[in-house]
């Protein structure tokens, strides 16, 4: 196919499926109609976030012909909508991965290697707020904010610290980090080289998705054009030298906490991920070197069957559109890996302790969706930073899960369901028609910059928000079911002494390095940023192995790229 | 949330005839979470106040310049992100500083029941957390509004 007016031919092609279903209304008619005027049930509409109207039931009718052979196929096969792999979690079990982070590094040190005692088979790290938007330690604005929402790194000294004791060669680290994330896997490597461990066999990931930024998390530090070329220097380096480093996880997840319908989710991280694969292209790097190195994340939310036809569409967009549109044969570059988390704005601060059952349904959509890695939240979520009591039952559910409910033993086993296929179908379709309407609007960076993304998703928070209000949605014991006896409980505190010791690292650190040394290399990472044609992964590396701060090399990019005010929203 | 809500009781009626409530929707630390930004400006919009959003990390100083220069009656500071004792205090100091007293000085986020009292203390009020109704959120904004529009009135 022909990649011009792509999607709206395939579009075109999808909505050509539709043919009514005769043995529904046959049923309607003859069976359901009778029995509801006997019972004197008024009829009530279902919708899903993505405001698909759900019928009563579904049969075979629902499906195009074939569907079996031709669109649904079997795991390890394109068009992979029932996975990726042939044996699934047969072979290995999805990695059980807990994003962590507060206080120290000393005290995200500590949590980590609780959780890998009790389990954990992959570390995630969160960072603190100066730490995400590429502030030290010392800076006023920081006052307050020092650990609070994650671990603060100021440089090179506290990843040194946070890692210290953790083997890099054995687990894999994922860093949910977006603006700085380049000065963060050079602080990784710089780690890796002190540990001896090869750069080919390090793994793991950075987020930096910065497209998702500007929509949904809005860590920024520079305008939209100059974080995209900082993506393609990472892209170009670790293709050469960190050949198992994944240094983009393209994320639906902050886009759905925004506020968005699981079909805006899959269908905005989807046309994100493409914009990435033209990026990779543009750079000149082959297809098959870049494209496996691209991973996913996707929210897990409330709506069983919902995400896990989202989760199933999305695989098999992935390979369709990379096949027909791009042309791409190399059937690893088809195969789309994805982390899951589960979602934090449906828990609760009421009633926390209900969260672990919302918990336990998300973390089971995100398995029976097919995901790679899992994290679950904690019951406290609505609170503060997990206790360590709380994530130890968030990853307590996901072992029970793993090993107790045998829903690991076989492969896709929802796949068939008349109701999860059509619904596989339905949320296609969706996300097709963005694809579209994005591609007619001048493509995913045009649509952001405009704030049509943006909107598209305050609106439908809007419309959520409204029937909470109005209790036709229902959050059990936020707004029904409400309790007047509840007690406060127990959370994680994070003492102002995180920030006095920080504070008085870096000074150390600044005392201790070679000053003239850090003016010369932030120099010359200020003309390198500059050149477009300059790749500026090794001028970062050089600059974190020197102990310049994360606030240094950050403020050089302020000062060449300058910031971003985004759109008015609403 | 149908508009003009906010004259309900009929008592505040006649301060806001030539002038609705104005509020700033802030957030004075660093802090991205703007989901129940856009849900309270919508709202409170849809109530019939005018509405103001500082947008992505403004200062404390920023906060209290726009306050002024604007005119508002309310400031809403929202923080998620477990930093409201010590920035929203550098608000309540800077407005001190500056002799500022017919503005109210409302908050709201991820704030623990026990951090309520203390904020309390420095002055600001509601300080409501995840789960809130929206119509409780804009009566208490209309109840401060309408002390801070009869301060104003003073003059
Ligand atoms: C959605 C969400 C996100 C989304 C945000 C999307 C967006 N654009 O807003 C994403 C996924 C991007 C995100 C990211 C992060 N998040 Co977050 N997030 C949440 C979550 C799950 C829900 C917040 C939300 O939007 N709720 C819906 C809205 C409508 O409600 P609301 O904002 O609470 O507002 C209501 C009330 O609080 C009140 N209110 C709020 N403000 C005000 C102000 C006034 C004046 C008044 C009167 C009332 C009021 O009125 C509203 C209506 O009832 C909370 C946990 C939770 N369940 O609350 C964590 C949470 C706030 N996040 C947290 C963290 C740590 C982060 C990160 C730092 C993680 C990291 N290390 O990378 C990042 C930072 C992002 C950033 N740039 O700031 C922590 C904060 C910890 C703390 N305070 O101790 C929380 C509590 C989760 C947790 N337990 O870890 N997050």
């Amino acid at each position: 196919m022909q990649s011009r007016d792509y999607y709206s031919r395939k579009l075109n092609e999808l909505k050509s499926r539709h043919s009514g279903n005769p043995d529904r209304e046959r049923w309607r008619r003859e069976t359901l109609a009778p029995w509801n005027q006997k019972t004197g049930y008024g009829g009530k509409e279902y919708r899903n976030s993505s405001e698909i109207p759900i019928h009563e039931i579904y049969t075979p009718g629902d499906l195009p012909p074939d569907y079996d052979k031709k669109e649904l196929g079997l795991p390890g096969e394109y068009p992979f909508t029932r996975g990726i792999y042939p044996n699934m979690y047969r072979g290995k079990l999805w990695t059980m991965r807990m994003f962590s982070g507060f206080g120290t590094p000393e005290d995200t040190n500590r949590r980590l290697k609780y959780l890998i005692s009790h389990g954990e088979s992959g570390l995630s790290i969160a960072f603190d707020m100066p730490t995400l938007y590429g502030y030290d330690c010392d800076n006023p604005r920081a006052d307050g904010e020092i650990g609070r929402c994650g671990v603060n790194i100021s440089s090179l000294k506290d990843m040194e610290t946070l890692f210290r004791g953790i083997d890099l060669s054995k687990i894999s680290t994922s860093m949910t980090i977006n603006a700085p994330a380049a000065v963060l896997t050079a602080m990784y490597v710089a780690i890796a080289k002190k540990q001896k461990v090869p750069l080919d066999s390090i793994s793991g990931t950075v987020q930096a998705d910065i497209l998702k930024e500007y929509i949904a998390q809005k860590e920024w530090m520079y305008p939209p054009e100059a974080h995209i070329r900082i993506i393609r220097d990472m892209m170009t380096y670790c293709s050469v030298n960190l050949p198992k480093w994944n240094y983009i996880s393209i994320s639906g997840y902050h886009i759905r906490e925004a506020g968005s319908s699981a079909a805006q989710e899959l269908a905005f991280t989807l046309a994100d991920g493409f914009y990435y694969i033209d990026l990779g292209m543009k750079a000149g790097l082959p297809v098959e070197k870049f494209a496996p190195r691209l991973s996913f994340f996707f929210n897990s939310s409330i709506d069983f069957f919902e995400e896990i036809a989202k989760m199933r569409a999305a695989r098999r967009i992935w390979a369709t559109v990379l096949k027909e549109k791009y042309d791409v044969n190399d059937p690893r570059s088809l195969l789309m890996r994805f982390h899951t988390q589960t979602s934090g704005y449906t828990l609760t601060w009421q009633q926390p302790i209900n969260n672990i059952i919302r918990t336990t349904i998300e973390a089971m959509a995100g398995v029976l969706g097919g995901t790679q890695s899992l994290h679950t939240n904690s019951y406290d979520e609505a609170w503060a930073l997990p206790s360590e009591e709380a994530v130890k039952i968030a990853l307590r559910t996901q072992q029970i899960i793993a090993e107790e409910s045998g829903i690991p033993a076989t492969i896709d086993p929802l796949g068939g369901s008349y109701y999860v296929e059509w619904l596989t179908n339905q949320m296609e379709e969706k996300a097709y028609e963005y694809f579209d309407r994005i591609e007619k609007m001048g493509g995913m960076l045009e649509a952001i910059k405009k704030g049509y993304i943006q909107k598209e998703i305050a609106a439908t928070s809007y419309r959520r928000q409204m029937r909470i209000e109005s209790g036709e949605e229902v959050m059990v014991g936020a707004n029904k079911y409400q309790d007047s006896s509840e007690k406060p409980i127990g959370i994680l505190k994070i003492s102002k002494k995180a920030q006095d010791a920080q504070i008085a690292r870096l000074k150390k650190v600044k005392i201790t390095r070679d000053k003239a040394k850090v003016d010369a290399i932030l120099g010359r990472l200020e003309d390198a940023m500059r050149d477009p044609e300059e790749n500026l992964m090794p001028h970062y590396l050089e600059a974190v192995e020197a102990y310049c701060t994360l606030e240094e090399i950050s403020n050089a990019g302020r000062k060449v790229f300058g910031g971003w005010k985004e759109p008015v929203i609403v | 949330m149908q508009g003009g809500k906010y004259l309900a009781d009929g008592k505040s009626q006649s301060l806001f005839r030539d002038k609705p409530i104005k509020v700033l929707l802030a957030k004075p630390g660093i802090d991205g979470h703007d989901r129940g930004m856009f849900v309270l400006a919508r709202a409170f919009r849809d109530a019939g106040m005018d509405v103001l959003y500082a947008g992505l990390l403004p200062t404390p100083e920023d906060v209290v310049n726009t306050a002024v220069n604007e005119d508002v009656d309310v400031v809403a500071l929202s923080l998620l992100n477990g930093a409201h004792l010590t920035v929203f205090k550098k608000v309540m100091d800077l407005m001190k500083e500056r002799g500022i007293d017919d503005i109210s000085v409302v908050g709201g986020g991820t704030i623990p029941d026990h951090d309520r009292p203390k904020l309390e203390k420095m002055g600001i009020t509601g300080n409501y957390g995840p789960g809130t109704p929206l119509k409780v959120i804009i009566d208490h904004i209309t109840e401060r509004a309408a002390e801070a529009r009869q301060k104003k009135n003073r003059i």
